[in-house]
């Protein structure tokens, strides 16, 4: 039987609320949103805070919406929230494939995007969809909020930027022409952490590469990203042979480890080939096919 | 902590620990045995109940975070005496045969019905992929909400959905 260990419980009515629960009980309080990574913790013992925060009532961090030529996203928002926006879908499909493959249905509905994020699972699925994205993270704390791009946002496994006394809030990716994304993932079965993944967006100008944002998880990629390969595809022809050798350049960046879900040579190889499949599908999404 | 939750549009109030997992709550406190503790780790989804308008896990859920709100248990399925067309459904079509994985899979399948009143056996198939059975290789399952389906448009009772939900 697992069950959490002794845990105190505040229900926050409002961020400001939230922001001063945070602060009252210092750096062994944690916000819950969903619960879907951190109760699981809590019941490994793996996490254990000695006071939760929950925001599962702050609707006011709960939409998905186009302001000032940027996608944004309350931090509250559930998966299933976010795989059924037509914005969204609209304006980054690589959100809606990402969506499709993480966990289950169910475990969707009461999952947070936030949640997602601030676990910082190194196989975490949006992390790399918005590293991709080159999404930005706004983080509020007692003196104000602050913006930082997602490839800062994550300082190792299972750490963010996100300090004691502050949260995350929400997720601007701007909109920008000509672009397409997409997301491939391989894992053992229906509903699981990737053995790899990864994630393209893609800029064209003409039939030439204007711009690329390539985010990989669980094959043990920097920040989730691979600039590397972004910058070989940076005014490159936007050809099946760029896109192999960006894959190619993408996973000779990679650290991955071998584990249950497979060796590092394969995890290698899925690097390779996965960046170059959402890179085919973006280049496909961004002509508009 | 004090907490008040309708379960199947009856208010309950009480004293909780924060730590209390709502299937125990559910189980051990309300005695509502219908929903069931499996896997304990969010994957096999036998302990699936409704949380307001959606399907959770109950065993990744606190009690605390269900308070103010709706919960639907298996048992809360059936009207005035009449089973939910799911439940039918899953009698006549064999959908069960152990009937641990069965109310969460009703449960789940009265949802997708309120939202997809004709879904393809695909579709049945993804709504109900976080949901382990061990017995009955999913055939009849995906028979049994097609059955429902095909009945007044699968629309059950009227729809849990808008219930009210006891003394909130």
């Amino acid at each position: 039987m697992q069950v959490p260990a002794h845990v105190e419980y505040e229900k926050a009515s409002s961020v400001a609320h939230a922001l001063s629960l945070l602060a009252r009980y210092g750096p062994e309080a944690r916000i819950l949103a969903g619960g879907h990574s951190l109760i699981p913790m809590m019941k490994l013992r793996i996490a254990q805070p000695e006071t939760l925060i929950d925001i599962n009532g702050l609707s006011e961090l709960c939409y998905i919406g186009l302001t000032d030529g940027e996608l944004r996203i309350g931090t509250l928002t559930r998966h299933a929230q976010l795989l059924d926006s037509a914005a969204a879908g609209e304006h980054f499909p690589i959100l809606h494939d990402a969506e499709k493959v993480i966990a289950d249905p169910v475990v969707r509905n009461w999952g947070t995007v936030g949640g997602s994020l601030c676990q910082a699972d190194p196989s975490e699925d949006l992390s790399a969809a918005f590293a991709a994205l080159k999404a930005q993270m706004v983080i509020c704390g007692a003196d104000g909020s602050r913006t930082v791009s997602a490839r800062e946002f994550h300082t190792g496994p299972f750490e963010t930027l996100v300090a004691a006394g502050e949260m995350l809030t929400e997720i601007r990716i701007p909109v920008r022409r000509g672009g397409g994304s997409a997301y491939a993932k391989v894992g053992r079965r229906v509903g699981d952490w990737p053995i790899g993944a990864a994630g393209a967006a893609i800029w064209l100008d003409g039939d030439v590469v204007a711009d690329a944002g390539i985010g990989l998880t669980a094959v043990g990629a920097r920040q989730f990203a691979a600039p590397e390969a972004e910058e070989f595809l940076r005014g490159a022809p936007a050809t099946e042979e760029s896109f192999a050798r960006a894959g190619e350049i993408a996973a000779e960046h990679c650290r991955p480890v071998s584990d249950q879900r497979g060796p590092a040579d394969y995890k290698r190889h899925l690097a390779s080939e996965l960046t170059a499949r959402a890179l085919r599908g973006a280049f496909r999404r961004a002509r508009g096919g | 902590m004090q907490i008040t939750i309708s379960v199947n549009g009856s208010a309950y109030t009480g004293e909780v620990e924060p730590r209390l997992l709502l299937i125990h709550f559910l189980r051990d406190q309300l005695g509502l045995t219908g929903s069931h503790w499996g896997c304990d780790t969010s994957n096999c989804g036998a302990c699936v109940v409704w949380l307001d308008e959606t399907p959770v896990k109950s065993c990744t859920v606190l009690t605390a975070m269900a308070d103010g709100r709706r919960v639907l248990t298996v048992e809360g399925m059936e009207r005035d005496g009449r089973l939910d067309p799911v439940q039918e459904g899953f009698a006549r079509c064999h959908g069960l045969q152990c009937g641990f994985c069965t109310p969460g899979m009703m449960l789940t399948a009265r949802w997708l019905l309120d939202h997809n009143p004709d879904p393809s056996p695909e579709e049945i198939r993804e709504a109900l992929s976080g949901q382990v059975c061990r017995c009955t290789g999913y055939e009849n399952i995906v028979r049994s909400v097609r059955w429902a389906a095909q009945q007044r448009g699968g629309d059950g009772h009227g729809g849990h959905r808008l219930a009210p939900g006891g003394a909130q």
